[in-house]
């Protein structure tokens, strides 16, 4: 990989974390609303996934912890700033919230906040792919609890017998909101329970872009060349709570905390290239400022700025606002 | 014209809207080889092969999710669910994703499906088969409801449904699969909004839908005997409910009946009947009836089946109520 794109996905990474971080604090400032599930640890993942596929042609969809894949996959980040701040500016037009972002024009195809939903979704998506003849592909970020619904195994059954062109990445973070991996699973390994259903799959190590762009790049061409869904599962680690309100410490340790914090992987990936000479750490400082400036006088000023949905248009968006009349009606009473 | 049954009016409409739009296809269990368990899409998957009319496992919810998420791409899928009790396995893709995804996108994806599922009894398929739940549906926002009454509305209506851009849950029934009707050789369609007076009358308004239709036009029958007469409306559309046909009949005969085939509590007489109260209160001149199932689950022997699922003479009865003859 070119130094430029290497240093670009630092800062990206570096980008998606301050998001997170400065939508921490808008939620404490009451400026956003409702729940809020941050990402902050697990950037690795959805960076370097989404880093290659297609993006704005490749469907992604995922579950309510939703920011930084829709602007990975394309969505703009003021706009989904927006959202959280239930502005009409914002992806959803503010009637979305933080686990509805879409943005159908980037193919980010919705964050869901029914654990499990989105897998037949994807597949559906993946079908459509396949039925118009393209080789586009679904991918379908969901985390290790998911793979408990029923929706999991009713999915993986249909997209292996049907050959559906979708990527199932598992971002294994471990914990079931605050339910350990090994209390609620029976096989911890989440690659190993695709095998049932024949699908291709592997388990990779989350926190290094590199790892994961390559495992994921593999993937990738196993579903686009036609070989069928694939199921990719990364270990990670989320470093904040499940929501704002979870503080973690009822269900897991200071010290492996501490230890899984070594292993952040903006860090990791810093702590590279500066030791290939790609950046400096007077680059990275630079960078996290230039960041925290965009964030702060671009993306947050917008979302600050933007007007909130007029309640005139309560009503709109419910059903087609603009229906035809020979399909719809209504049908008139002599 | 020609003289279809009810499965066959099904049947061609999904026939003239797979020719018509190639983004249109069927799915469901045992729909494709087997033709559909009422035999609504036979013949289909012959003609238009297994890649547009799928045969799929029974996994009602991640299906019916399968379909959804080709909506969302762009395609029209019309999905069978064999009967609506299976249906509630479907209901959070139905409800949570369906029918929100919509607004949850700020207008700017859409999901449109027609979930197609027979409600209602038969013939002693006790509990579990036996359920109509078209009130689940039509609480929910973003659902388009409709309970199409014969073959022409059926047909007509189920076309009307691949086009329209809002997801559709179509109830039919399953002791309406062999109703035979005269329907237009031509193609036509049938609007999915608006109540329809299908009899005119000035005495009583009985009120219907899909098989409680069918009761409420047996019992005008024999109320006319009585030399009493009834206007018969059928709500064709349950989301969106057609307020103004319902207050303007009303206004006429200042006496009404609602007939359901489900428990009556928190259902579609409820809604009905709130509906007279608000918008012409002052126009009854007698209390509104609700003709409806015992609360019970649905017995399996057949007498008891009978005692609890309301038949015409219940309506009848229940109109004489409303005119004061009993």
């Amino acid at each position: 990989m070119k130094a430029a794109d290497q240093k670009r996905l630092l800062r990206e990474m570096i980008f998606f974390r301050r998001f997170e971080e400065r939508c921490f604090e808008a939620y404490m400032e009451h400026k956003i609303g409702g729940f809020l599930h941050l990402y902050s640890g697990q950037e690795a993942v959805a960076t370097g996934v989404l880093e290659m596929i297609r993006r704005g042609k490749d469907y992604v969809i995922t579950g309510y912890r939703d920011h930084v894949h829709a602007i990975k996959a394309g969505a703009p980040a003021r706009e989904v700033m927006a959202e959280l701040y239930g502005k009409e500016t914002g992806s959803s037009r503010g009637r979305g919230g933080s686990m509805h972002i879409f943005d159908p024009t980037a193919h980010f195809m919705g964050g869901y906040a029914l654990v499990g939903q989105p897998f037949p979704l994807a597949a559906g998506l993946a079908l459509a792919c396949k039925y118009k003849g393209t080789d586009e592909i679904a991918v379908c970020f969901l985390g290790d609890g998911a793979n408990n619904q029923g929706t999991f195994h009713e999915t993986m059954n249909m997209a292996s017998l049907w050959h559906l062109p979708v990527l199932f990445v598992c971002e294994n973070n471990q914990y079931a909101i605050g339910t350990r991996i090994d209390r609620s699973t029976a096989v911890t390994d989440q690659y190993k329970r695709v095998c049932g259903y024949n699908i291709s799959s592997s388990q990779h190590d989350g926190q290094d872009i590199d790892t994961v762009m390559d495992a994921a790049a593999k993937a990738i061409e196993h579903v686009r060349s036609g070989k069928g869904p694939y199921f990719i599962e990364f270990l990670t680690y989320r470093q904040r709570g499940h929501s704002m309100s979870d503080k973690t410490a009822a269900y897991r340790s200071k010290e492996e905390e501490a230890e899984w914090a070594r292993r952040d992987p903006i860090t990791l990936y810093r702590d590279k290239l500066v030791k290939a000479k790609v950046v400096t750490d007077a680059d990275v400082k630079a960078m996290e400022r230039e960041v925290s400036n965009e964030i702060e006088n671009d993306i947050v000023k917008f979302a600050e700025e933007s007007p909130v949905p007029k309640v005139e248009d309560l009503n709109k968006y419910v059903l087609d606002d603009n229906p035809d009349p020979r399909w719809i009606g209504p049908l008139q009473n002599p | 014209m020609a003289e279809l049954a009810y499965w066959e009016a099904i049947r061609r409409a999904h026939d003239e809207e797979l020719a018509n739009d190639p983004m249109v296809i069927a799915m469901g269990e045992d729909i494709g080889v087997v033709g559909g368990t009422y035999k609504a899409t036979s013949g289909l998957h012959q003609k238009y092969g297994e890649k547009r009319i799928i045969d799929t496992p029974i996994s009602e919810n991640s299906y019916t999710g399968v379909g959804i998420g080709a909506s969302m791409a762009g395609m029209r899928p019309i999905i069978e669910i064999m009967s609506i009790n299976f249906a509630l396995l479907a209901l959070d893709t139905l409800i949570n994703a369906a029918a929100k995804i919509r607004y949850m996108s700020g207008g700017r994806v859409s999901c449109p499906i027609v979930m197609r599922t027979p409600g209602g009894t038969a013939h002693q398929l006790a509990a579990q088969h036996s359920a109509r739940l078209a009130r689940v549906f039509m609480s929910t926002s973003g659902l388009r409801v409709v309970t199409p009454r014969g073959p022409m509305e059926a047909c007509g209506m189920l076309k009307s449904a691949v086009r329209c851009n809002d997801p559709v849950i179509f109830i039919e029934h399953e002791r309406m699969y062999n109703m035979r009707e005269d329907v237009p050789e031509t193609e036509f369609f049938r609007p999915l909004e608006g109540a329809e007076i299908v009899r005119k009358g000035t005495d009583i308004t009985l009120i219907g839908y899909n098989w409680s239709f069918v009761l409420c036009m047996k019992a005008a029958d024999m109320l006319a005997k009585d030399g009493i007469s009834a206007e018969v409306i059928d709500l064709r559309s349950l989301k969106p409910l057609d307020r103004e046909t319902i207050r303007r009949s009303v206004e006429k005969t200042h006496r009404v009946l609602v007939a359901e085939e489900d428990e009556a509590a928190v259902g579609t007489g409820a809604e009905i009947i709130s509906i007279v109260i608000e918008d012409c209160f002052f126009a009854l001149d007698a209390q509104p009836v609700r003709i409806h199932a015992a609360d019970v689950p649905v017995p399996y022997a057949a007498n008891l089946e009978h005692a609890a699922i309301p038949d015409e003479h219940d309506v009848y009865k229940g109109a004489l109520k409303v005119m004061g003859r009993i």
